[in-house]
């Protein structure tokens, strides 16, 4: 292929292909500077910052929703053009035809959209109910097949936050591809998938990769026709870097207005923009300024993005969370560095445009970052708080150098891995219903293997171990099964369009389960282990409370005795997964992450061993229970880190949060020390760490009076909010957390 | 004085994995039982007694500091400090031989109160002396720390011959040493050892209160007011060097 858009850049094998990495590879310039090239907000800048913030505030006295457009399903060419200011806007496009006016997307599920409309004061119209009624969304799909089994163990919270009422999100489509190819050579190449795939056996899977494909092509022409509402002819390659961004972003925007998904990623992007801002600076068509700019007003795209949710998923994911990850940084394989100027410049964007959630910027460590890289990673930290780091040397061997974070912590090869996203199993609830033989202690369900309580008077390791691994063994087998029944109806009744027709057809599919409540099993099973633990029963012999005597070892100790437990606990529980086929043939993944929903999951489990009490919260993520360390933070992060990222590949979340005073006595001291402390952990072989620098004070008086810290962002597992978007239960879990001191 | 006999069986108070304000870099900071002075300011109440603590030994405390190397940089390293490391002398020479075979950097946070053939080995296996100076004339060293001045200055006489590198710290405390008389002969000390490469004045604050309650012991600087941190840096200004 021949474009003069190309002009200027190396050949490769990206040209006869498609093929953005080698494009990269061929074509980038990795930076080993500081960050002194940099440059601020621009006037223009702060003039849009300021239109944007005012309607966030408009947002925020409304309730959390400034409007809905309740008569139209959200699609790529269903809504006017949009626009912040038109005539100051360098990057375009809206969900809609306004500034954070929230369109409905009834196809995950009509009740989804019926109940947000309605808790925010609105009513969905009366067209879109009835289209509705003579449509299937995947909600229904997935309710139509649903065993009792599986509702009892959806009702009584063993499986929560399940994607089958909403759309599963963690796809990302390769964006980058419509800015180097343009639409009409990525619909040549998928025709031509077509007529390939048309020469199979017309199988079940066969059948229906064409009837994707199909959709596909046909999804990639109203892209096209979006971009031309807004005035842009995106049939041909991107010429600049201006347009680059613009044709990038409009590939996201069309995905966003086709699904509502839980976390929807941006990908890896910086390095691919770089190229064109480079060759745009040597043309001396752009200025560092310009560059900026640019990085600036997709920023703040991404940073209007909404979708419309019910107040019961915020309670679960708090913070009104979207999920834009960006993944910045990382080495190639050839070990030469992927960071760019426009790595910096990514970041920079927490300076132009101050902290904030959005979008959810992860760096891509390695130790063989360039330092100056790393010492600017960790003042952005220390000064913003909205960063999180993922292990480069962890993924890297396994997802190659051109993979992306999906959510807060899934890798996945960008355009060549999608996921099917499973949400979480809750293992306080399964330790308690291993022990009361079947019956969830909350719920009084009845559920799994059935068989009498424990009778013990102080319960032994070996025989709780036992119950343990029966009642596992068929938890994980209806979590796969499960988990296949709703992906096979998301597939056929809100398959990803826009975003499969940005991946390769042949694609792979990874299937990530969770887990939640990792340190309260860890330690309960330690406390039944190291400890007496004697099981409080009520009147009809159920196990509603355990009395505790003595000293156990605590996960985030760096003791073996104990974190061992927790390595064995997502071994196991990924071996027994493994036991069970994935639908389509997809890749059995493991995560530690809880997100805010481990308050939630909190609530919803009795007393464990371990001395947590009934309604309190997990600890999020991976992340050592508060308050149970006593070595400092350092055995807090060995513990983590020494889990096993093998049986967890869809991550391991861990929080850290300490106080300015505990990193040093200079900025300077702090900045490098907190490198240190990053090299170390992940040294390690640990995979994520979202790093909080701030006094528990600041969020006390950010709690007593929200108003005066609209923009405070913090990192809970796995992403950054706004603090005050949380609700106030949240609050008080993310500021009663262990917060490392000095001594 | 008391001191363990034992080399290899050392009395510690607490293991802070991570440590950023005692010494440079990212260290894991070993806090000894026991301290024979009683500073009025001091923070840690809870290391003074010599029976409390737990036992350990050189191997063992080596291999729990092992785990934590990743973390150390090029600048970081262990810091030992207390109580009074001094009085178990013999056990941290043992531990920082070790450390230093080990290519750890090793850094003793004293008072400087003994200088004998014990502490004089300690010190050729340190790479750093972290030297509180917590009062600048004889008088007021010895009522407000129960010992001499001239022991620590014999002391800080010895890391100068040894030119061993020093860190001198000296807590500010409002109304007792922060006085521009105290300061100057803060100033002089240094200016006449070459081995002193900083001087850290420390802003007094009470977060001990507490400890000091549970423990029934009277503090005697309840009623002083913390040192604000605005002020500590200013009188901090003449030290930079």
């Amino acid at each position: 292929m021949e474009f003069t858009q190309w002009t200027g850049f190396t050949t490769g094998a990206w040209q006869n292909e498609i093929n953005v990495r080698d494009f990269i590879q061929k074509n980038y310039t990795p930076y080993y500077g500081d960050a002194s090239f940099l440059g601020g907000a621009t006037e223009r800048t702060k003039e849009l910052l300021a239109q944007f913030r005012e309607l966030q505030k408009q947002e925020q006295e409304k309730g959390g929703v400034l409007d809905i457009d309740t008569t139209t399903v959200s699609s790529l060419c269903n809504y006017q053009p949009g626009y912040l200011d038109k005539e100051k806007e360098l990057i375009v496009g809206l969900q809609t035809d306004a500034p954070l006016k929230r369109g409905v997307n009834p196809f995950g599920g009509i009740r989804m959209a019926r109940s947000a409309c309605a808790a925010y004061g609105y009513q969905l119209s009366d067209q879109i109910e009835e289209y509705f009624t003579y449509r299937t969304t995947h909600n229904d799909g997935v309710f139509r097949v649903y065993t009792d089994e599986m509702k009892a163990a959806r009702h009584c919270a063993l499986l929560t936050g399940l994607p089958d009422a909403y759309g599963r999100g963690r796809i990302i489509g390769d964006y980058r591809r419509v800015a180097l190819y343009g639409i009409d050579v990525l619909i040549a190449e998928k025709k031509k998938d077509k007529q390939r795939v048309g020469e199979r056996m017309m199988d079940v899977e066969n059948i229906r990769l064409l009837e994707e494909l199909s959709q596909q092509i046909n999804f990639l022409g109203k892209l096209k026709e979006m971009a031309a509402m807004y005035g842009y002819d995106i049939s041909r390659p991107a010429a600049n870097a201006r347009e680059a961004i613009q044709w990038t972003y409009f590939g996201y925007l069309a995905a966003n207005k086709e699904q509502n998904g839980a976390a929807m990623s941006f990908g890896r992007t910086s390095t691919f923009f770089d190229i064109y801002i480079e060759r745009d600076i040597r043309a001396g068509i752009l200025d560092e300024q310009g560059a900026q700019e640019l990085l600036d007003d997709l920023v703040l795209k991404l940073r209007m993005a909404r979708h419309l949710r019910t107040p019961e998923y915020n309670e679960l994911f708090g913070g009104d969370p979207m999920w834009i990850t960006e993944s910045v940084g990382g080495m190639g394989q050839n070990h030469k560095t992927l960071v760019t100027k426009t790595s910096y410049r990514m970041l920079n964007t927490l300076y132009t445009l101050g902290p904030a959630p959005e979008p959810n910027l992860t760096v891509l460590w390695s130790s063989r970052l360039p330092e100056a890289f790393k010492r600017f990673c960790a003042k952005i930290s220390i000064d913003t708080d909205s960063i999180q780091y993922e292990s480069d040397d962890l993924m890297r061997p396994v997802y190659g150098d051109d993979y992306a974070i999906a959510c807060c912590v899934s890798a996945m090869k960008v355009g060549k891995q999608m996921q099917f996203f499973g949400a979480r199993t809750n293992l306080g609830k399964l330790l308690l219903l291993a022990l009361n033989g079947g019956v969830d202690n909350v719920f009084g369900t009845r559920l799994g293997p059935q068989m009498e309580p424990m009778a013990d008077e102080v319960l032994d390791y070996t025989k709780v171990m036992e119950r343990l691994q029966l009642y596992m063994t068929w938890l994980c087998k209806l979590y796969v099964n499960t988990m296949n029944c709703i992906h096979y109806m998301h597939d056929k009744y809100a398959y990803e369009k826009t975003q499969m027709a940005l991946h390769d057809t042949d694609v792979d599919r990874l299937m990530a389960f969770g887990v939640a409540g990792l340190s309260v099993i860890a330690d309960s099973l330690s406390a039944i282990k190291y400890a007496t633990v004697k099981p409080i029963r009520d009147e009809n012999g159920m196990i509603v409370d355990f009395e505790t005597v003595g000293d156990f070892p605590k996960y985030g100790n760096d003791d073996d005795r104990v974190d061992e437990i927790a390595q064995n606990i997502l071994t196991d529980f990924h071996n027994e997964l493994k036991k069970t086929p994935a639908y389509r043939g997809a890749q059995h993944t493991l995560s530690a992450l809880t997100i805010t929903s481990n308050v939630v999951y909190g609530k919803k489990t009795g007393s464990t061993p371990d001395g947590r009490k009934k309604g309190e919260p997990f600890a999020p993520g991976a992340n050592p229970m508060h308050n149970r360390e006593q070595n400092g933070a350092l055995a807090s992060l060995n513990s983590v880190s020494k889990l096993p990222y093998a049986a967890a590949r869809d991550g391991i979340s861990n929080t850290f949060s300490i106080v300015p005073d505990a990193l040093g006595k200079t900025e300077e001291e702090r900045v490098a020390n907190l490198v240190s402390v990053m090299n170390g952990y992940f040294e390690n072989g640990a995979h994520h760490l979202n790093v909080n620098v701030m006094n528990r004070e600041t969020l006390l008086k950010a709690y007593e009076n929200p108003e005066a810290y609209p923009n405070l962002t913090i990192r809970v597992s796995g992403y950054a909010v706004n603090f005050c978007k949380l609700s106030r239960e949240q609050q008080k879990e993310v500021i009663s957390r262990t917060f490392h001191t000095t001594v | 004085m008391q001191g363990s006999k034992q080399n290899d069986i050392g009395r510690i108070h607490s293991f802070q994995s991570l440590g950023t304000v005692d010494g440079p870099g990212v260290r894991t900071v070993v806090f000894m039982q026991g301290c024979p002075l009683r500073c009025i300011c001091c923070h840690n109440p809870d290391t003074w007694d010599f029976t409390g603590g737990t036992e350990t030994t050189v191997e063992e405390l080596t291999a729990r500091i092992l785990r934590y190397r990743s973390y150390f940089g090029t600048e970081g390293g262990v810091t030992v400090s207390g109580g009074e490391p001094l009085c178990q002398a013999a056990f941290v020479t043992a531990l920082f031989r070790r450390l230093r075979e080990l290519g750890i950097s090793t850094a003793l946070d004293t008072s400087g109160y003994r200088l004998d053939d014990e502490v004089r080995a300690l010190l050729t296996v340190t790479d750093l002396v972290l030297l509180d100076y917590k009062y600048t004339n004889a008088e007021d060293h010895l009522r407000y720390t129960g010992c001499e001045l001239s022991r620590v200055e014999t002391f800080l006489d010895h890391l100068q011959k040894l030119g061993k590198p020093t860190w001198l710290r000296h807590v500010l405390i409002p109304g007792y040493n922060d006085s521009a008389e105290s300061l100057a002969r803060l100033r002089e000390v240094r200016d006449a050892h070459s081995c002193i490469c900083k001087v850290e004045l420390l802003p007094f604050r009470k977060l001990c209160l507490e400890k000091y309650r549970e423990l029934g012991i009277p503090f005697v600087l309840e009623n002083t007011p913390e040192m604000p941190a605005a002020r500590a840096e200013e009188l901090a200004k003449p030290f930079k060097l």
